[in-house]
């Protein structure tokens, strides 16, 4: 692809002193660049796209709900999809779509927050520990091991319990699993890094051990730890809703996808499929955007396959 | 090769020794008093003696280093002590639920193997096809669903096309091995299908790159036939990376089948544990959770062991040798 005479850069160029760089051609404006990018990965740009509208019900949620996702219509319970409830209304006769768009918040914060919290920690931990080396390196590797032996849902079922149900602990409960996940990535790159010349060069100017790891090892480890950030976003998502359903994360008569399902057994089968199928719809939709996003990313950030973009 | 395998297992035993600490302090600090669940009534029905001789006759009296010594003597001894909430031992309630959850696993990976692998072939040997662009667009959707939704649709299309019922019993594999494949086909399912689209996926990619290798054009160029190109040639040497993806898969079904089990109400470890939590039935729970871990680690080391077997370049040189 040639370079776009991007207004930006060309005026850039003509501002720059005449030297070699000017012969480059003028780097893309931000905007072009990431229309590029989402041209180059369209189903990468569908999955930020479909992210976008979720959070922006997220945010919305008390403008774009038609109704308290809390209070029902005794009169109407169970209603089918209709003019009025456009996905019907559940057993207190809620408006299933209002308990979405209010859900969303719920799953978009728990997922966000917890892979956002489990990377940071698990990363800070792999990068540190796995830079020092020594007796360090040994414990918090015996540690992470242990902490991988659990299942996944079921040490995030145990830390919920432990912490009590509210939104704030069911972030942490389900960043605990994936602190490890996160440490072990890290620790694999800085082992890498850590035999490189540029690292080396680093400490033979005589760089402090924390200016190592803030300003040369930290932004190398940055690609890594970016794509599992996104593939864990949804499986928090999905492993929230499984609290959920379980009982050990939000409560009623707060409004989560997984908390919608969790009344809902073969009983309602027949009655009122609409309360079953459309938060798991949401699920789907919110966790495949966010694989596909992340797929994307990867794409994006492995040098192998990076294309042109500076 | 020996001394490894046995470094391997003491490391494992080291991680389960720390999960078992883990578990430990987790029960400790989740709120609630096993010793009034275990009673049954609530705070305050009883008199404070009367606690304080349950707690005794448990052992919750002891300072938290003595009872977590006692009981890491009891698990050397195998010995799972006895549920608060079920009051069998642990050991025979476990006996009595891991049969249906080693099911379910063992059908959901059948499953998932048996149709993953050749779907993973295929898409790769015609990529760009119309089978391979749908094939991709099931895995990838297949990656999202949450397997308890899957479950929960499962039963609503069973009930509404076929009348379909909980069944009321499980029956166990040994009694009536047809009805407990057929009651059992549908949790499966549901679990299997995240691991069917993850090996699906995994296949495909693995073998798009290993047919672009010189010796399958060889093999090609030498006029052998093309399914032997593709299975002997190609599918042999990417299969490892899809073992050890099998071998991680097969643990964390286990973990995963918490949620499918309380959909279909199957009484597997899964719907055991969730209680023992949610119960502060500290033996049960502690011993369950070891339990899985323990599965866990040793599935580890199986899949290392035949990483080696299934590629001699990476088997470990012991020091001796």
């Amino acid at each position: 692809m040639s370079a776009p005479p991007a207004a930006a850069g060309s005026a850039a160029a003509i501002a720059e002193p005449a030297d070699a760089t000017t012969l480059l051609p003028p780097r893309p404006g931000r905007l072009s660049r990431l229309l590029r990018m989402a041209r180059q990965q369209p189903l990468g740009a569908m999955g930020a796209l479909v992210l976008l509208v979720m959070a922006v019900f997220a945010v919305g949620a008390p403008y774009l709900a038609p109704f308290d996702p809390a209070e029902g219509d005794p009169t109407a319970l169970y209603v089918p999809p209709n003019a009025k409830y456009w996905l019907g209304t559940d057993a207190f006769g809620r408006d299933t779509l209002s308990r979405l768009i209010w859900g969303a918040r719920v799953s978009l914060m728990v997922g966000l927050g917890a892979s956002l919290l489990g990377v940071v920690i698990g990363a800070a931990i792999g990068i540190v520990t796995g830079y020092h080396g020594g007796w360090a390196d040994t414990v918090a590797q015996r540690v992470m091991d242990a902490l991988l032996a659990f299942p996944m849902l079921l040490l995030a079922l145990a830390m919920a319990a432990v912490l009590g149900p509210s939104l704030q602990n069911v972030i942490i409960a389900l960043a605990m699993p994936i602190i490890p996940r996160a440490a072990r990535i890290a620790r694999s790159s800085v082992l890498v890094l850590k035999a490189t010349p540029f690292i080396e060069a680093a400490r033979a100017t005589g760089c402090s051990d924390a200016r190592i790891l803030l300003r040369h090892v930290l932004p190398n480890t940055f690609a890594p730890l970016l794509v599992i950030a996104t593939a864990y976003l949804g499986l928090a998502i999905v492993q929230e809703a499984a609290l959920d359903y379980l009982g050990a994360g939000i409560q009623e008569p707060q409004a989560s996808w997984g908390l919608m399902m969790s009344g809902a057994a073969t009983a309602l089968a027949l009655t009122a499929p609409w309360i079953v199928i459309f938060p798991g719809i949401a699920i789907c939709l919110t966790v495949l955007a966010s694989n596909l996003l992340g797929d994307a990313i990867r794409d994006l950030l492995d040098p192998k396959l990076r294309r042109d973009y500076p | 090769m020996f001394g490894y395998v046995v470094q391997r297992l003491l490391s494992g035993l080291a991680t389960l020794f720390l999960v078992a600490l883990m578990v430990f302090v987790i029960m400790r600090v989740l709120p609630g008093d096993a010793a009034v669940m275990m009673t049954g009534a609530g705070a305050g029905a009883i008199s404070d003696a009367e606690l304080a001789e349950v707690r005794a006759r448990l052992g919750l009296d002891q300072p938290l280093p003595v009872q977590f010594v006692a009981w890491s003597a009891e698990i050397a001894r195998l010995n799972l002590g006895t549920s608060l909430y079920t009051g069998n031992p642990v050991i025979e309630d476990v006996a009595q639920r891991f049969p249906f959850t080693l099911q379910i696993v063992v059908m959901a990976m059948l499953i998932a193997v048996f149709l993953g692998i050749p779907a993973g072939v295929l898409s790769a040997r015609f990529a760009g096809s119309w089978f391979d662009q749908i094939l991709r667009a099931l895995s990838i959707g297949g990656l999202a669903a949450p397997s308890f939704w899957v479950g929960l649709l499962l039963i609503l299309g069973l009930v509404y096309f076929f009348q379909w019922s909980a069944p009321l019993f499980w029956e166990p594999f040994w009694v009536s091995p047809l009805q407990s494949l057929s009651q059992l086909i549908w949790p499966a399912i549901a679990v299997g299908l995240r691991q069917l689209a993850l090996i699906a996926r995994m296949t495909r990619s693995i073998m798009l790159e290993v047919l672009g290798e010189d010796y399958i054009r060889t093999a090609r160029a030498k006029g052998l036939a093309e399914g032997a190109v593709v299975i002997r040639h190609g599918l042999r040497n990417a299969l490892m990376p899809v073992v050890t993806l099998i071998g991680f898969e097969f643990s964390a079904l286990f973990g995963g089948l918490i949620v499918t089990e309380a959909v279909f109400n199957v009484p597997g470890l899964g719907q055991y544990v969730v209680n023992a939590i949610l119960n502060r039935d500290y033996p049960a729970a502690q011993g369950i959770v070891l339990i899985l871990a323990g599965i866990v680690v040793i599935g580890n080391l199986t899949v290392d062991l035949l990483y080696g077997w299934l590629d001699p370049r990476t088997r470990v040189r012991t020091a001796k040798a």
